[in-house]
């Protein structure tokens, strides 16, 4: 199983080191950083590395490596979704999963670690059961713990790690009971040089904030279920009331949790809410090009298409960009060779357009590649799939709560080539 | 407040204030020095001399403190074995506590304490762990067994831990279920043999129901323990798929990828016309390709194991093709896995979307991501034979935006499809033809001069173009320089008028001004044909040769299907066998799908994965030129340790006069081989490279064993013992065979065995006629020639007779294992006789291994397969013994002295490659040795420990 664990920060130092069997030494993460050295971009580092010894998987987040050491065959994908793990919880734990962060708290993360970890075996990875076990710091009770001396580790056992539901403590109280529900979807799309739809996918997520007093127990039901192409849920979701009457049936977890995620393939025709037309060239002589990009709306089911930028990563020879831009800003970053027009609303009766020229280096060759454009994007009260949720249930507990749904759309990975 | 400040002090005084800080009086301040220690020890600070004073706190109320404590336990405890035992006590008394909290984390904690001291100490709380009354504790208690095996599994044995483990398996709550299996399968590992998991459909109904409520890293261990179940028949097949199939949609993508493992296995077993089926195969779909949305590391490996997936079931994603499409900001590894993929689902069907996507990705940025599209279009042009054309011109195109490494790339994979549709598109050439000054990479230079030398008669300057080539001959990388030879003597054969200066140019090139042994041996052969027989010359250099094959590149069935029933392990990353590569699995079984049993079992008997590398068959290695390791099989290991060595080695053919009568039975013997290498070789990835790579596989391996060979030979020059011979004793008395005695022996000289006999007329009529057959044995022993019996033989007449003995007859075990039967006929009659051979004559000369190699198959070869033997009475020291043994060849390896008792480390090798390893222990002063061995096949232990006695008193 998991021998050890290397958190390794941007420039390449190791700053915190847990092992869970006997003792590796640091000189095991000098294939890593060979091979990181080799990757140049962080993020092109293979995860998984074969050393004459051991295997080396590492997962790189919020600009930290977090590498991992095994001796023996383990499944991959689940120490892959062990580091996430490690670096969700001290996202929830800190606020934020940074160098800073881990070693302003060092003590109380190689105390998760230690807890999340038994010889290598997961042991309690969920947010609650660990919150239990050791508190969370607040400034609150920092400043009483210095006072009179308490800790922050939980001395009562941790309920919910037997109980047949492990994701929920027992003894939650509220005095507002309210569970709100995020319908979030995000459109992959690759669109080529035309603007045709070369692939175009969903990619959708229901983020649950439910915060309700004793066991309550929950149903929540869509008006078109059939939508949805795999899913996949929050161990709380009973899967056999799915299969039989598409039903989302379940205890919730305490707290913000991710109820399910789901995928409206490519099979579907997937609705893409703007098109763009764009046009950037390079003239075979003299160093200059010309880029021309209007944005206009698709399908938006009437709403408004909000948070709207373009990201250009144009040929490393572009030296500057003299553009006008009918609507919003555009910055060019000379050192990425990034190009960024921010848009803001899309306005349909007048379509933003960007237009102008490039300059390049003089005396270069016309470049060879063509910049992809990125489109980001965001439509509020819209879930692009048309997914809709019906009704929200809660048995089992006597009091009425707060109830709500939002839907939201975004742009996932949407590419346009040019 | 902050930890930070934690890492600021770095004064030299540190230990020593934090010393007075842990024994001070005040429960905070003691607390505050504990958290520093273990902020140090964090960062890698050397704080252990600390280790009594943070065990001084052990003894307290506070939980946080306890924990605090315990962490810096389990680091330090193995640096300082003697202060961990002073915690023993305290651990025990944990072990009672009423709060289950404690007593879990007390057995948790004392596992993870490395000292064998401890240990015994451990086992008395861990027995009353493991039926604790409190299932948090009991689950605890089944990793500490799992942790306490690792440190001393004998220990865990004797204690009856693994049976209790085993009840686990049947507990009341599903995590103790799932915990009790994650032990068990990592004890498992180390104990191939050892039917640890046994599992039957009642233990598969308690794991099935534990599944559904246990977490998910339970589910995990779970699931892949159900992978190594064999279901009865198809109805229980379906019903555990049917159970495990609502795992797909779980969120965590391990659990949805060891679910797809074990519906994929036992779909095996399921009819294909059961409706349940095709069901199945639609479900596997969706699930698949939701992991390619997760993070890019998760994707990784999802693509690693979907490339398996889609060769053993194309079906399965035939139409999910566009989730494969690349996106820009994909990392590289993703890119290229998902390129892969594309080519293997490129169908006619769906071809015109992924020509466009490659053309697409042939314009990226990122060099080596557009070499893989460039070569990935001519995979689809060899594959769909409808889309070569396109695929051609797409190719053409590509050439025209004259990026050079965009045209190399393109060039090669023209030649390619030349060699799969010969004859159709040879309008390209002259487009070709423009940018031969553009190539610099041998590998494409290479194409182009063979496309030259194929299509010569086509090519009105093509000996031109092919002299511009000779003027740098030296320069040239070997895949070029022989490309060039091939290429112009290709031409000559095509338009010998005008091209005889040219070739003998090339010739004499490559015979008299090269050192390269390959391309000295081609230009020989050329030479020799074309001065001796053209027609014949041209038969052979210009033979049709075999189209290559559509795709090169798959992964050799057995594999793969070992490889399916390994989904989502690192072997299946790797995309190797995991005895090939896993060090800590000692010992691996071979996983096989069910239904297609008995495929592999012959293999699994020895042949040593001592090496390793030979576990995986050779046939396997060319395939491995997939998108990533474009390393062709130029850098790729030859076998070490397999097969004969083939008739001639390198080195004897450096040294032969390549002129002389050896060539021609040279030519005889391999004319194959060189047909193959200077027509067109098989595989098409090779391709070009294949002359050069065909050659370390068949020729560097007995190279390398000359070597060893010669070196062997140096280390015994000065030994003054040869191979220790048994007396000769009666094999045949003359009462029984008509008046025939024959006596003898069995000795190996020079690596060849023999059977030396005295045979003795002791009848009154003169004998002749001998002859002699073996019955088959257990190592295939068999004369290598005929009894050479030359003169009559009259009576009371003795003669001496050496037979040679080889050992590639059949093969039948037989009992004892070195028994031997034999027939010997003269002009009177047949006899029968048996005799046994000590099976030291059957030890080869190259049985020395590496001493990396011997640690590793030491720890690779299971416990239960090693025994243990005395030999009494013997007074030698260890080098002389040492010096005895390697005449028999048993080599030591190495010598370790412990205590006044020396270790020898000798490994021994049988002629059909089976590895034994030897520990000897002399002690001084002590007549009485202990010889251990270790064998993958067990039996021959005792007939090795015979031939140790032997020799040793001998």
């Amino acid at each position: 199983m998991i021998h050890s664990l290397f958190l390794i920060n941007h420039s390449g130092d190791i700053f915190l080191e847990k092992h869970w069997k006997s003792v590796i030494g640091r000189s095991v993460c000098d294939y890593f950083f060979e091979a990181k050295e080799k990757a140049v971009q962080p993020e092109n580092v293979p995860p998984v590395l074969q050393t004459p010894h051991h295997y080396l998987i590492s997962v790189y987040r919020d600009k930290l490596f977090f590498l991992s050491v095994v001796q023996t065959e383990v499944p991959p994908l689940f120490v892959i979704e062990f580091l996430h793990r490690v670096a969700d919880t001290v996202q929830d734990y800190f606020g934020e999963c940074s160098e800073g962060v881990i070693k302003d708290n060092v003590v109380t993360v190689y105390e998760l670690l230690e807890e999340m970890l038994d010889n290598g075996f997961p042991l309690a990875t969920e947010s609650n059961v660990l919150k239990e076990m050791i508190r969370p710091p607040t400034i609150l009770r920092s400043v009483v713990n210095t006072l009179t001396g308490g800790s922050n580790v939980g001395d009562t056992l941790p309920t919910g790690q037997l109980s047949s539901i492990p994701w929920r403590r027992a003894g939650v109280k509220y005095t507002n009971n309210e569970a709100y529900f995020d319908v979030i979807e995000e459109i992959d799309a690759i669109l080529d040089k035309s603007g045709t739809t070369v692939f175009a996918e969903i990619q959708g997520v229901i983020e649950a904030c439910v915060r309700l007093t004793g066991m309550p127990d929950l149903t929540l039901s869509f008006m078109n279920p059939r939508l949805l192409d795999d899913m996949s849920f929050h161990p709380c979701v009973r899967f056999k009331r799915w299969e039989s009457e598409r039903i989302l049936s379940f205890i919730p977890p305490d707290g913000n949790f991710t109820l399910m995620t789901y995928h409206v393939s490519s099979q579907n025709v997937v609705a893409l809410p703007v098109y763009v037309k764009q046009n950037i060239s390079f003239l075979e002589t003299g160093s200059c090009g010309r880029l021309d990009i209007t944005i206009g709306p698709k399908q938006t089911m009437g709403k408004t298409v909000e948070g709207l930028t373009v990201t250009v990563h144009m040929p490393k020879t572009v030296l500057s960009a003299n553009l006008t831009a009918t609507q919003g800003n555009y910055t060019y970053n000379l050192a990425t060779k990034v190009l960024v027009w921010d848009i803001g609303k899309l306005n349909p009766q007048k379509l933003p357009n960007l237009r102008g020229s490039l300059s390049l280096q003089a005396g270069a060759p016309r470049p060879e590649e063509n910049p992809a454009l990125d489109i980001t994007l965001k439509i509020q009260q819209l879930a692009i799939s048309g997914l809709k949720v019906s009704r929200l249930d809660m048995y089992g507990e006597k009091y009425k709560p707060f109830k709500g749904v939002k839907y939201l759309t975004k742009a996932g990975k949407f590419q346009v080539r040019t | 407040m902050t930890d930070s400040k934690y890492f600021t002090t770095t004064k030299k005084g540190e230990i020593f204030e934090l010393k007075a800080e842990l024994n001070s009086d005040k429960k905070e301040k003691k607390k505050e020095a504990v958290k520093k220690v273990i902020a140090s020890m964090t960062v890698g600070k050397d704080v252990s001399a600390l280790f009594p004073d943070v065990v001084n706190c052990m003894q307290t109320d506070n939980l946080e403190l306890k924990k605090l404590v315990y962490l810096y336990l389990m680091n330090y405890a193995k640096s300082q074995p003697d202060m961990a035992i002073m915690a023993v006590n305290t651990f025990v008394k944990d072990c009672e506590d009423p709060n289950p909290l404690i007593r879990a984390l007390a057995v948790r904690t004392m596992g993870c304490i490395r000292v064998d001291k401890i240990t015994e100490y451990l086992c008395e709380p861990l027995r009353k762990c493991l039926k604790d009354e409190d299932p948090y504790v009991r689950k605890t208690a089944a990793v500490c067994a799992a942790k306490l095996h690792d440190i001393n599994a004998q220990l865990v044995e004797d204690q009856g831990f693994l049976d209790t483990l085993k009840d686990l398996i049947s507990d009341s709550n599903p995590m103790v279920v799932a915990n009790a299996v994650a032990a068990l399968s990592e004890i498992a590992e180390s104990h191939p043999n050892s039917n640890l998991l046994d599992l039957n459909p009642q233990t598969i109904n308690k794991l099935l129901t534990a599944l559904n409520e246990c977490t998910e890293w339970g589910q995990i261990f779970i699931l892949d323990c159900l992978a190594n179940y064999t279901p009865r028949d198809d109805r229980e097949s379906q019903s555990i798929c049917e159970r495990v199939t609502p795992r797909l949609s779980h969120a965590n993508s391990a659990v949805v990828l060891s679910a797809v493992k074990v519906l994929m296995k036992f779909m095996e077993m399921l009819p294909k016309d059961l409706d349940y089926y095709g069901t199945l195969l639609k479900k596997l779909a969706p699930p698949l390709v939701t992991l390619l949305s997760a993070e890019p590391e998760l994707q990784y490996v999802a693509l690693r194991n979907i490339n398996l997936i889609v060769q053993r079931r194309p079906e399965i994603l035939k139409h999910e093709m566009k989730v494969f499409f690349v996106k820009y900001n994909d990392p590289i590894y993703v890119k290229l896995e998902k390129l892969d993929i594309m080519i293997r689902l490129a169908s006619q069907a769906n071809i015109a979307q992924v020509l466009a996507e490659l053309k697409e990705y042939a314009t990226e940025v990122d060099v080596d991501f557009v070499r893989k599209a460039v070569r990935a279009i001519g995979r689809c042009a060899i594959k769909v034979e409808q889309s070569a054309e396109r695929c051609v011109s797409t190719l053409l195109d590509l050439i025209q935006t004259k990026v050079n490494y965009v045209v190399q790339e393109a060039i090669v994979v023209i030649k390619d499809i030349f060699r799969k549709y010969p004859n159709k598109y040879e309008s390209v050439i002259a487009t070709l033809c423009e940018n031969l000054d553009s190539l610099d990479e041998p590998e494409a230079r290479a194409a182009m001069i063979w496309i030259v030398g194929e299509y010569a008669e086509r090519i009105d300057n093509a000996d031109e173009l092919l002299e511009s080539f000779l003027e740098g001959f030296h320069d040239e990388s070997t895949q070029v320089q022989l490309q060039l030879l091939t290429a112009i003597v290709k031409l000559f054969l095509k338009k010998p008028t005008e091209t005889q200066e040219l070739v003998q140019q090339v010739l004499s090139l490559a015979t008299q001004d090269s050192d390269n042994p390959d391309l000295r041996d081609r230009g020989y052969i050329y030479w020799r044909l074309l001065s001796t027989d053209p027609v014949a010359a041209k038969e052979v250099v210009l033979a049709e040769k075999p189209l290559i094959s559509e795709e090169t590149d798959l992964i050799e069935p057995t594999l793969l299907e070992e490889l399916i029933c390994h989904i989502g392990t690192l072997a299946s990353v790797y995309h190797k066998p995991p005895s090939a590569f896993v060090e800590g699995s000692r010992g691996v079984q071979h996983k096989r799908l069910p239904g297609s049993a008995g495929s592999g079992e012959s293999e699994s008997q020895d042949t040593g994965s001592a090496a390793g590398v030979t576990e995986a068959p050779p046939a396997v290695i060319p395939s491995q030129g997939d998108l990533l390791g474009d390393l062709l099989n130029l850098d790729l290991t030859p076998p070490t340790t397999t097969g004969p060595p083939p008739p001639s080695s390198g080195m004897q053919m450096g040294a032969m006069d390549l002129l002389g009568g050896g060539l021609d039975s040279l030519m005889g013997d391999e004319s194959e081989p060189l047909g193959g290498d200077l027509g067109g070789s098989p595989a098409m990835g090779a391709g070009f490279s294949a002359p050069t790579a065909a050659m370390p596989a068949s020729f560097n391996a007995p190279v390398s064993g000359g070597l060893d060979d010669l070196f062997d030979l140096g280390g015994g020059v000065g030994l003054p013992m040869g191979a220790y011979t048994p007396p000769k004793t009666i094999w045949l008395p003359a009462m029984k065979a008509k008046g025939l005695e024959i006596s003898g022996t069995f000795v190996r000289r020079a690596g060849v065995i023999q059977m030396e006999m005295t045979l003795t007329n002791k009848a009154m009529s003169v004998m002749t006629d001998f002859a002699i057959q073996f019955n088959r044995n257990s190592f295939g022993l068999a004369p290598a020639g005929p009894l050479q019996v030359l003169t009559p033989l009259s009576p009371n007449q003795s003669i001496e007779v050496a037979l040679p003995l080889s050992t590639v007859g059949p093969v039948m075990k037989m009992e004892p294992l070195n028994n031997l039967q034999v027939a010997v006929k003269n002009n009177i009659d047949v006899f029968y006789f048996s005799c046994q051979y000590p099976i030291s004559m059957l030890f080869v000369e190259d049985g020395k291994m590496e001493r990396q190699v011997f640690l590793a198959t030491w720890k690779d070869i299971p416990n239960d397969n090693e025994s243990q033997f005395q030999i009494k009475d013997c007074h030698l020291n260890s080098d002389a013994a040492s010096n005895k043994l390697q005449g028999s060849n048993i080599f030591t390896i190495a010598k370790r002295t412990v205590e006044g008792q020396d270790m020898l480390y000798q490994s021994m090798k049988l002629t059909n490659s089976i590895w034994v390893l030897a520990e000897l222990r002399v002690q001084a002063g002590n007549p009485n040795y202990t010889v251990c061995l270790k064998c993958r096949a067990a039996e021959v232990s005792q007939g090795v420990f015979q031939c140790y006695e032997a020799v040793l008193k001998n």
